[in-house]
């Protein structure tokens, strides 16, 4: 008997019932798919099909030089609805760069959703209002955020989620790790969603990590990892809600990989074609996640002409309006520069502000 | 997010045909990668895509992988694992993909690149070049237009380079590599396509990190300014002429080391100067050079150094930036205030 047999050194959590199934979790197609309610399946429909609708809107805005940039997630619709749906109305949501669908599910107004990309300001919504933190760009940096606001929630003695997303490239920075460590030894309420989508920019997965899957990463935090079909709604709304559920109840957090592809290019600026096959994306497009949906749907006889016309007739008039309120320009007031740098100005602010005042006097008067 | 445009092109560019800053650069980095094999590059999407701006663009097909590597998704990690293989006798060139990313390997620089020659009484020189895009005025979104040289030049350890020309930008560049010292290396990425009659077969002599350069010559104030601002410095310089002023205008071409000659010798010359740089002026880069002047040349001065910078705010959305940006009007605002009537 040596020090390393007494029970202080034994592990302190079975790794086991942590591990992710090596297969990524489906439901559409399965058996298992006859228990889904069918008003779910119709609401993920409808919100899919919207969300198709609204990448192409915004990316057709870039061409008209009425956004600055738009990473698209089309392929990826499943996850991005689902997370929003997953959520209880006090939960928050950490979302990253390309995750306006969720966004805009959530409630966000669907032009304030795209302020950051069309350049008129940073974030263009009052996160209190649905409860969804600023769009964030510095990859995995809203991961300890998440903990954080959850861990508060729970101090506080609050019935708070925190969801948070992130790409598979993501996951290669420090913050993530950082995030899911403080997660799992505070037992904070928090989902992490890691987005699979195949790429990060142009690096495929097979760079970013040698891990047998990302979420096999949660065993080493002592959180549970899942492997979903990203593609599949159903999926992902049932992993979600199992583990927004359990993150609820005291549970801990969980490591969730959506298993998904990014269709188009990184965002309206970059050439895929540069790095990857386009028989790969024709792969993946066969396994798209609104054909899926609607093979399902169709298979149960919940779907007709009837609702696929007025689901695409939605989509269009949201898409219609979109582009209407996007094609107006901004109101954009200069002196905003210098609002809420800090509470109160600092006097070199101040006097900046009337410098530009009158740069902007002689400007009209010019 | 990152916009990846313009390619830096094919490298064929013959002697006679213009080539652009990131062309000129593509360049620097292939030649130093022939040259010498300790030369290595790192960073994210480097490799098959060439980077988002193309700096990169063909060395992994011509070097391979070893040579130029793309790395997991990690600028903490993509510094120390630099900050290593120095350690080990190599010479890695680090691409950070905009200013605002490189964030994450700021503990590694500031508490590893800056002081390894320091700590080990020079046993251990780091001789590793980290390039980072920066600046504003590409109408990017939020974190992509940053300008972060005061960070880097308010640590001991660090050269900062940034050139504003396309023959500077492969030159310095070389030089960067070249260095036995860390060389923080600030591209201005509205000038990547700049363009000069630059032959990428002939590159013009390499210029000594540490050297500014009169850009312009004139008598009745000095623009010091350097990278990005440069451009908008020479255009204030040409209006100028308009109002009876000649001014010239100095590129500082490194902040540290700080050529603290050049510049004294040529405000002595004119007795009234202005700092130009688009980073926010509190505590930034002007601030550093104007007390330099003052405590040199007081007694040459006609009237205070004065600075024009980007305003004390977070860098703003593109739809704003243009009023952020110093541009010739605010330059030949501050040349006004330079008590010419009592000159
Ligand atoms: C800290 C940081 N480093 C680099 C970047 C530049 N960048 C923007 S998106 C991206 C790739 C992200 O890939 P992934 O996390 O897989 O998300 P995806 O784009 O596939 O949704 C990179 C490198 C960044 N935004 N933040």
């Amino acid at each position: 008997m040596t020090v390393l047999d007494t029970p202080a050194w034994r592990p302190r959590t079975d790794a086991a019932p942590l591990l992710p199934d090596p297969e990524p979790f489906r439901l559409l197609g399965t058996p298992e798919a006859a228990a889904l309610d069918p008003a779910l399946l119709r609401a993920l429909y409808g919100q899919l099909v919207r969300g198709r609708r609204y990448n192409a809107q915004a990316t057709a805005l870039t061409k008209q030089g009425r956004l600055a940039v738009y990473p698209s997630s089309t392929g990826q619709e499943a996850c991005e609805i689902a997370a929003a749906l997953a959520l209880q109305p006090q939960d928050w949501l950490f979302p990253s760069y390309r995750d306006t669908l969720a966004v805009v599910a959530r409630g966000v107004d669907p032009v304030e959703a795209l302020t950051l990309l069309r350049g008129d300001w940073h974030t263009g919504y009052d996160p209190h209002t649905h409860r969804v933190a600023p769009l964030s760009t510095p990859l995995a940096t809203q991961l300890p955020h998440a903990v954080g606001l959850a861990h508060a929630a729970r101090l506080s003695g609050d019935d708070v989620v925190a969801l948070a997303m992130v790409g598979d490239g993501g996951t290669s920075e420090g913050d993530f790790h950082e995030a899911l460590n403080f997660a799992a030894v505070w037992k904070a309420p928090v989902v992490f969603l890691v987005q699979n989508n195949g790429f990060a920019i142009s690096v495929p997965l097979a760079k970013q990590t040698a891990a047998p899957t990302i979420a096999h990463k949660a065993v080493g935090y002592g959180m549970p990892g899942r492997l979903v079909d990203g593609n599949d709604a159903a999926a992902m709304h049932q992993v979600l809600t199992e583990a927004v559920e359990r993150a609820r109840t005291g549970g801990g957090p969980t490591l969730i990989e959506a298993v998904t592809y990014r269709i188009d290019a990184h965002t309206n600026a970059d050439d895929a074609t540069r790095y990857r096959d386009d028989s790969e994306v024709a792969a993946w497009r066969a396994h798209d996640p609104i054909a899926v949906l609607e093979r399902e749907l169709t298979s149960r006889g919940l779907l007709d002409d009837t609702l696929r016309d007025s689901t695409a007739a939605d989509a269009e008039e949201m898409a219609a309006s979109l582009r209407e309120r996007m094609h107006s320009d901004p109101q954009l007031d200069p002196m905003d520069l210098f609002a809420h740098v800090y509470a109160e100005p600092t006097p070199q602010l101040r006097e900046q502000q009337a410098q530009l005042q009158a740069e902007l006097e002689a400007e009209r008067q010019s | 997010m990152t916009t990846a445009t313009h390619a830096a092109g094919s490298t064929e560019a013959s002697a006679s045909k213009p080539a652009t800053m990131a062309q000129a650069l593509n360049q620097a980095l292939r030649d130093a990668l022939a040259a010498d094999p300790a030369v290595h590059i790192l960073g994210e999407d480097v490799g098959t895509l060439g980077g988002v701006f193309r700096i990169t663009d063909g060395l992994t097909k011509e070097f391979g992988e070893d040579r130029c590597t793309d790395t997991p998704l990690a600028e903490a990690g993509i510094l120390g694992t630099a900050v290593g293989m120095a350690m080990y006798g190599l010479r890695p060139v680090v691409e950070m993909q905009f200013d605002a990313f490189a964030y994450p390997s700021f503990e590694q620089l500031v508490s590893h690149v800056a002081r390894m020659r320091n700590r080990t009484r020079g046993a251990m020189p780091l001789p590793l070049t980290i390039r980072i895009p920066y600046g504003g005025g590409i109408g990017g979104v939020e974190h992509h237009s940053d300008s972060s040289e005061a960070y880097y030049l308010h640590t001991p350890g660090l050269h900062v380079v940034t050139p504003a020309t396309v023959e500077d930008a492969y030159g310095l560049l070389r030089a960067a590599i070249a260095s036995d010292d860390p060389v923080v290396f600030l591209e201005p990425k509205r000038l990547y396509w700049s363009k000069s009659q630059w032959s990428p077969q002939e590159p013009a002599e390499v210029p000594p990190i540490g050297k500014a350069v009169v850009r312009r010559p004139g008598r009745t104030a000095t623009l010091i300014t350097y990278g990005p601002s440069l451009p908008v410095c020479l255009e204030a310089a040409e209006a100028a002429k308009e109002d009876g002023w000649d001014l010239g205008v100095v590129d500082l071409r490194s902040l540290v080391p700080f050529d603290e000659e050049t510049v004294a010798a040529v405000v002595r010359g004119t007795g009234r100067a202005v700092v130009v740089h688009e980073s926010s002026g509190f505590g930034g880069a002007g601030a550093e050079i104007a007390a330099r002047i003052t405590e040199r040349c007081f007694h040459h001065l006609e009237a205070p150094v004065l600075r024009v910078a980007g305003f004390d705010i977070p860098y703003p959305p593109p739809m704003l930036e243009r009023h952020h940006l110093p541009g010739v009007d605010r330059i030949l605002d501050a040349v006004g205030r330079l008590q010419w009537e009592e000159g």
